[in-house]
């Protein structure tokens, strides 16, 4: 893909819609992301945020719209899809690691195969990755014998090994016992102070509130209000939104 | 087998003589039964056994020999049949139907049908350029026949893995291919190795079947044929042995894999 625009865009969507079957998911999504920005989607579950984040990694065909990336559209026909995906890295809830490759093997396998990079090369970054984020004795062991938190944070690594351009995150603490949260949410962290460019799909509204640079509140498949986090938790314009917060202040989650 | 060891000395005893016990009341009754005599003498005629026993067993060795090299092409050929109908997508069609076809069709006929199709067909055709060996010809109707069984298996296996396992590896940008060559097929095998060795077993067994059709003898056309000679059906008795001396182990090992596979679930839902 090509380097980074004069502009400072990243990603754009324009009017995405996407059904499954008859249930409408994705009623037109319109959505500016700018490099080194932190974007936080937040909404109910089935709002769509999962969705629009697979659409982005084109793990599902988008019914209509385009979304480009850096200005290249990346929903034309015969692009190629691999390629793309190369440079969007995404994590999943249920990290979804490959549970027959020690730590080491599940990093450096798409780097190896898909990027070409020689063995010695990838093991080198999986390694300087794993030491960053304070993995490295972890290396040789396969996933069920990590923690939870342990296997997100390996997974977010092994999105990173990538060494994408954007990263999707979707619910990464979801599935994550309480006390294991905090860990993942720190690695995160850590990314946005390196100015990495990210479109975060959450339910930690505290966290949100810290990273976020904007804040997208998705209701049933729309975009119904965005901007930078205090007003959006402070002042949210929409009924909606002021009542989806509560109902997380109620569950005392923020 | 865990339930006697934590039962102990006293367990394995009690396991020990009851074993004797039914063993002894078996003996007693079938060796009162009038026909005895007969049977004894046309079964498990002992002298027979010592002299039929060794030429069988030098024959054995041809079906252990038409079991490996069977399996080799069955393992390849079965999940290159799993793979085709694996893949995704209205272009695939034609690529899906053909194993589809082909599985159900060799998994209808009987295997023995097949053998003598191909066994007694083909060579008798004289096509140049064609083998016309007998041997060959079932051998290689052993491979398709459980081809079909073991392509099975396999697509078991593939749709066991999770579709989030291959989305993980396409979103890294890896290919189809690569997709599943490196995540989907190494998990997919892990799972089946019970029931693709259950097929191993059954091929083993059906490696008799090659000697309906040809002319150099393995161990159950051997056995046939002292049989004949001499009246006496030990020699049958004598090749179910050598079958039973392989096959047993194999199945004992398919336990213990089993046993072993349902351990380390246990161990990783208990993390």
């Amino acid at each position: 893909m090509i380097g980074p625009r004069a502009d400072g865009e990243a990603l754009r969507l324009e009017g995405i819609h996407k059904s499954f079957g008859r249930l409408e998911v994705l009623k037109g999504i319109d959505m500016y992301v700018a490099d080194h920005e932190v974007i936080c989607v937040i909404g109910a579950s089935g709002s769509g945020k999962s969705t629009m984040l697979r659409c982005i990694n084109l793990l599902e065909p988008v019914d209509a719209g385009r979304i480009m990336v850096r200005g290249e559209e990346i929903t034309a026909r015969g692009v190629d899809v691999n390629r793309i995906r190369r440079h969007i890295g995404i994590v999943f809830q249920a990290f979804n690691l490959f549970p027959h490759m020690t730590v080491l093997r599940n990093i450096t396998l798409a780097p190896t195969e898909a990027l070409g990079l020689s063995r010695t090369e990838a093991q080198a970054s999986a390694l300087e990755l794993l030491e960053r984020f304070d993995l490295a004795d972890k290396k040789g062991e396969y996933p069920d014998r990590l923690s939870g938190g342990q296997q997100q944070r390996v997974a977010i690594v092994r999105a990173l090994a990538m060494r994408p351009d954007i990263m999707l995150l979707d619910e990464v603490t979801s599935a994550l016992d309480p006390e294991l949260v905090a860990e993942v949410l720190n690695v995160i962290r850590e990314l946005a102070a390196g100015r990495m460019t990210m479109v975060i799909a959450t339910h930690e509204m505290g966290f949100a509130r810290d990273i976020a640079t904007r804040v997208c509140f998705l209701d049933e498949g729309r975009i119904l209000e965005e901007g930078p986090p205090d007003s959006i938790f402070s002042e949210p314009r929409e009924d909606r939104t002021r009542r989806f917060l509560q109902s997380i202040i109620e569950a005392g989650r923020m | 087998m865990g339930g006697l060891r934590q039962e102990g000395a006293r367990g394995v005893l009690i396991a020990v003589v009851s074993t004797i016990v039914v063993a002894a009341a078996i003996a007693f009754v079938v060796t009162r039964s009038p026909n005895w005599p007969q049977v004894k003498e046309a079964f498990f005629n002992g002298e027979e056994f010592r002299s039929s026993f060794p030429d069988i067993a030098v024959k054995f060795v041809r079906n252990v020999e038409f079991f490996m090299v069977a399996e080799v092409f069955i393992l390849t050929f079965a999940l290159l049949l799993a793979v085709m109908r694996s893949l995704p997508g209205p272009v695939f069609f034609p690529i899906r139907a053909l194993s589809i076809v082909y599985t159900d069709s060799f998994r209808g006929i009987p295997t023995i049908l097949v053998v003598y199709l191909l066994g007694f067909g083909v060579p008798s055709l004289s096509l140049t350029g064609v083998p016309r060996s007998a041997t060959f010809w079932a051998v290689v109707a052993l491979i398709l026949s459980y081809s079909a069984y073991v392509a099975e298996v396999y697509r078991a296996g593939i749709e066991s893995v999770h579709p989030s396992q291959a989305a993980a590896a396409r979103s890294l940008g890896l290919s189809r291919w690569k997709t599943l060559r490196f995540v989907v097929i190494p998990q997919a095998v892990r799972r089946v190795v019970p029931p693709l060795l259950n097929d191993f077993v059954g091929l083993q067994k059906d490696t008799a079947l090659v000697g309906l059709v040809v002319s150099v003898p393995e161990a159950f056309k051997e056995a046939q044929i002292i049989q004949s000679a001499d009246f006496n059906f030990t020699p049958l008795l004598a090749a179910a042995l050598l079958f039973l001396l392989v096959t047993i182990p194999m199945t004992r090992l398919v336990d213990w894999l089993v046993a072993r596979q349902r351990r380390r679930r246990q161990v990783a839902t208990a993390l």
